[in-house]
């Protein structure tokens, strides 16, 4: 069984589709572990043992009839908890939407399940997919695999850790402005956050419309190539999904060849102020790529240094109004005010108790940010930053394929170190932030380990808008010349959790 | 609710000059909603026509109705207005429990129409340019209904209940220009405006234009100023006018409410005003103020509104004949005189008659049944309403009569029977046998009967004294139940009188 679950998801695949397991097993082996080991690293908000076995036996049969439905048939995955289940509740890690179950199933989740993927559960979040470190889920924190007094980081520490953690092989997140990188980079996982358009959002609980991409979360680059394949694709029930294709994100996985690549360093997020061992690996991948042939050139993005405070501005402003549903008038909590119920009274009182401090933090940040007077001051001068980062990406990619930074300037932290201070938590998201503000695809890779702390560390590769395949075509080489080096894959230095 | 004061209406424009503005909403009659594929429909059970869109579930994202889009550009086009290459949809943000998302997704600063005309001719003729700022799409929200307090608003209700199946039906907004100029005839102008948007959106078959069921639904902003002065004056916006009628009375009583706090030194309060039939009066409702801050900004979740150059052009070519085309079409065809026709249209009758004339009837006729008998029955009745009666059958009576089938007396009580359903005036005629008696052996025998009693009438007649008819008429007229030819017993009398 501990042989299955560290196996890779495309083994899995390669082992089901040839009758050698089946997908029950695997499904029931990733099920058991998450037994031994979830109370400790609390990756799941739910769980769904039985739905996941039936549709393990499906896969199982349709495999046996013979009907091929995708090529990671049988392999079961986790879900974070901001997409719609029609047989699982969907809480985005809010009080507000505790029990909550929808009618309907996101179209990622459909995909999935036409895949043939059994859904294990649903992850841990941020509330609201607000935050970086799950220490805003309404539900308590996730543990980061590799010291469990640390942050798995967020929004999506649940299925950072649930991959990182062996309880399952992949995972679904959302990334608004690096909530798949940033928990990939310090849980030593692969997370990928494809175009803009790439996969449709229709399901997923909206923070903010025009940042928020779902995205594949996985333990090596192959794997995440394939997800992204199953759940790519145009949409016609989410109008900005793109029309076309951005073809085989697994058959880039497979070239494994850099050479000639131009890979730009953004001066900006060249390591400068980073913990040394970020900043150390990330040199060191620098030469790894230029040893193997690829030429090394920076690239100057002045507008970068306004991305964060125009990023806490549009994010604030879109999310103060999608969140404005919350009401208690449809679905989930209400709250009555005691005498004199108005409506008002209830949607304030159901506000007041069901959303967290962070929620909302940046409610009454967007509220302002969009209310007359301060519009042109705030949202409508962050929409002209937002459109000088496009102009500098632009500007970057005309002399570059790729550009490289680190994920992230930190390792993971400890539980407590930024909750109190917004600011702090916020500066985390320094590096993949301007790619949500571009639309632009970005990947995290394991880029090895800090040698001050032990802790994994990322490098984040961004490409242009629809040429997400040049990011597993470049990832998956340097995974392997990290294998190559470090002797192992870097999940293999994850200490063994204790088991329940 | 106290009737405010009033100043006499002549006396009010005197005083003042008046300025209109209208927004008229319409609603689209395409298949399935604005953002959903829920049926866009009429009178279903309550929350039965909804989605995880329409009620905004967490997660549904909207996408766009593409015919709602064509019905808005027809209906730009039909207003003379520019269509925009590119138009992005907003977000109007207010809480209210009949707006699932707590916004409105609506279009703001990008209308996707601007800048239009309509020639809109009030009753006295004189025709009015109005102008017309933009045209706009945006979804309607859902319908609350409030139970229990005395108001029937939602201050004072126990509870009120949401009905979502209107939830996200397409509108279109139609935004005049300030209307200057129109003077004592501003609310004749104000209901013939609305008349024409009517006609155009029915015309152009993108509306059912049912003004009872809300199809078409006007604000109108009222404002006065002394006269020469530059400044506008304050406005009112008053909600709720829903039928043509209702709009004149309400623009009317709005002119003459605000000269008199005017004149007396008083100041207009900018606030929506809801207009109330039954009292002839408008109330104060919710403060308006320019700074209402719904928080617009561009809808993230919907990609801009790009309809081409082709498409526009397609959607020119389908447009129908422009109503005042039309009109003038209508009126030579069918030789009213000018008042005549001007009747008709005042009367909003002008679909009926051009389709019972299309069914076979005279103009002539098809005017006398629905400016008279149908008309009155209409007024008679509580809704005001045009009774349950279709042009064709309305054609069917004209041509009975025509035929000498049966009399104007026969036909008002075949009438009666069309309108209690018992069929086609034809089928009625029939059924209960109504067909005028032109047997003429049946008519001299009833002569005969009513001579007996009155033997000095021939005698009269051959003196020339043909009043002395009319009494043996009227009582062959009462012994056949109605059924004979009055001309043809007076034929037959002025034959026996001169044998
Ligand atoms: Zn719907």
């Amino acid at each position: 069984m501990t042989d299955l679950i560290r196996k890779t998801a495309s083994e899995l695949a390669a082992l089901i589709s040839s009758g050698e397991v089946s997908s029950v097993e695997v499904t029931r082996a990733h099920l058991e572990r998450s037994d031994a080991v979830d109370a400790a690293v609390h990756s799941y908000l739910y769980q769904s043992p039985e739905a996941s076995l039936i549709a393990a036996a499906e896969a199982d049969r349709a495999r046996a009839a013979g009907e091929v439905s995708s090529p990671l048939a049988g392999v079961p995955i986790a879900v974070k908890d901001n997409l719609a289940t029609i047989d699982a509740p969907t809480t985005s890690g809010s009080k507000i939407l505790q029990g909550w179950q929808p009618p309907y199933d996101a179209t990622v989740v459909k995909k999935l399940r036409a895949a043939g993927m059994p859904i294990l559960g649903k992850t841990n979040l941020d509330e609201f997919a607000m935050g970086s470190s799950t220490e805003f889920s309404a539900f308590g924190p996730s543990k980061n695999p590799w010291d469990l007094t640390r942050i798995p980081g967020g929004s999506g520490g649940g299925s950072s850790s649930v991959v990182a953690s062996f309880q399952a092989p992949l995972a679904i997140g959302s990334d608004t402005g690096g909530s798949i990188r940033f928990p990939g980079a310090v849980t030593g996982t692969v997370g990928t956050k494809p175009t803009y358009g790439a996969v449709s959002r229709y399901g997923l609980v909206a923070l903010a419309s025009s940042l928020d991409q779902i995205g594949p979360v996985a333990r090596n680059v192959l794997d995440a190539a394939m997800l992204q394949d199953v759940i790519a694709g145009h949409d016609p029930h989410d109008s900005t999904s793109l029309p076309e294709s951005l073809g085989s994100m697994t058959a880039a996985a497979k070239k494994l060849d850099v050479k000639g690549m131009r890979f730009g360093v953004i001066k900006q997020l060249a390591g400068d102020g980073f913990q040394p061992g970020v900043a150390a690996r990330f040199r060191e991948s620098l030469n790894l790529l230029a040893a193997a042939g690829a030429e090394i050139v920076e690239v100057d993005c002045p507008s970068f240094e306004y991305a964060i405070a125009a990023y806490y501005l549009i994010l604030p402003a879109e999310a103060s109004s999608n969140l404005a549903k919350f009401d208690s008038v449809r679905f989930g909590m209400r709250v009555e005010p005691g005498e004199k119920a108005t409506i008002e009274r209830v949607m304030a009182a159901t506000r007041e108790v069901g959303f967290g401090p962070e929620v909302k933090r940046r409610i009454i940040l967007g509220t302002y940010a969009l209310s007359s007077g301060s519009y042109d001051k705030f949202y409508g001068a962050a929409l002209k930053v937002r459109t000088l980062i496009q102009r500098d990406f632009d500007a970057a990619f005309a002399k570059a394929d790729i550009l490289v930074s680190p994920t992230a300037p930190t390792t993971a932290f400890k539980f407590g170190d930024k909750i109190d201070d917004p600011l702090a938590m916020y500066l985390n998201d320094i590096a993949t932030i301007p790619a949500n503000l571009a639309g632009i695809p970005g990947i995290s890779v394991p880029n090895g380990l800090a040698e001050e702390d032990g802790l994994p560390v990322g490098i984040q590769l961004l490409a242009p808008a629809r040429e997400d395949a040049r990011l597993y075509q470049a990832g998956a080489w340097l995974e392997k010349a990290h294998e190559e080096i470090w002797g192992k894959r870097m999940i293999d230095f994850a200490p063994e959790l204790e088991v329940n | 609710m106290a009737k405010a004061e009033l100043m006499n209406y002549e006396q009010a424009l005197e005083q003042f000059e008046v300025v209109i503005g209208l927004e008229v909403h319409v609603e689209l009659n395409t298949n399935t909603k604005m953002f959903c594929g829920c049926k866009n429909e009429f009178g279903n059970e309550p929350n039965t026509n909804v989605c995880p869109i329409c009620i905004a579930l967490p997660g549904a994202l909207p996408a766009v109705n593409k015919t709602a889009v064509e019905s808005s550009i027809k209906i730009g086009l039909a207003l003379g207005c520019e269509i925009a290459p590119t138009g992005r949809f907003a977000r109007k943000n207010y809480f209210y429990p009949d707006l699932a998302k707590n916004f409105q997704t609506s279009q703001y600063d990008e209308p996707i129409a601007f800048e239009g005309a309509l020639e809109v001719e009030v009753p006295s003729g004189a025709v009015h340019n109005v102008l017309i700022e933009r045209a706009h799409m945006e979804e309607d929200a859902g319908k609350l209904t409030h139970i229990g307090g005395s108001t029937g608003r939602i201050q004072g209700a126990e509870y009120s209940l949401v009905d979502y199946n209107r939830a996200g039906v397409p509108l279109v907004e139609i935004v005049t220009k300030p209307i200057y100029g129109a003077g004592s005839e501003a609310p004749e102008l104000a209901a013939a405006y609305v008349r024409s948007v009517r006609e155009i959106v029915k015309g152009l078959g993108v509306s059912d234009a049912r003004m009872e069921r809300g199809n078409v639904r006007c604000d109108a902003n009222v404002s006065l100023r002394k006269k020469g002065a530059e400044k506008l004056g304050t406005r009112t916006e008053t909600k709720n006018v829903n039928s043509l009628r209702s709009i004149e009375r309400a623009v009317r009583y709005e002119i003459q409410r605000q000269a008199h706090i005017l004149a007396n030194g008083g100041t207009i309060i900018q606030e929506t005003r809801h207009w109330h039939e039954d009292k002839g009066a408008t109330s104060a409702g919710r403060p308006k103020s320019d700074a209402d801050d719904y928080r617009y900004f561009p809808e993230p979740d919907l990609v801009p509104v790009q309809p081409s150059r082709e498409l526009i052009e397609s959607l020119r070519a389908t447009l129908p004949e422009k109503p005042a085309d039309r009109r003038k079409r209508l009126a030579g065809e069918w030789g009213f005189s000018e008042l005549e026709f001007r009747d008709v249209v005042n009367a909003d009758l002008l679909d009926q008659l051009e389709e019972t004339v299309a069914a076979g009837a005279k103009p002539q006729a098809a005017r006398k049944w629905w400016m008279g008998e149908l008309a009155r029955i209409a007024n008679e009745s509580e809704e005001g309403a045009i009774p349950n009666i279709t042009p064709a059958q309305v054609a069917e009576l004209a041509k009975l009569i025509e035929d000498g089938k049966i009399n104007d007396r026969l036909a008002r009580e075949v009438l009666g029977y069309v309108l209690a359903g018992e069929g086609s005036p034809a089928e009625i005629v029939s059924a209960r046998g109504l067909e005028v008696v032109s047997d003429d052996g049946a008519l001299i025998a009833a002569i005969e009967a009513a001579l007996a009693t009155q033997p000095d009438v021939l005698d009269a007649i051959r003196e020339g004294r043909m009043q002395a008819a009319g009494q043996v008429i009227g009582a062959v007229m009462k012994a056949m139940a109605g059924s004979a030819d009055a001309a043809r017993v007076r034929e037959l009398l002025i034959e026996m009188a001169n044998k």
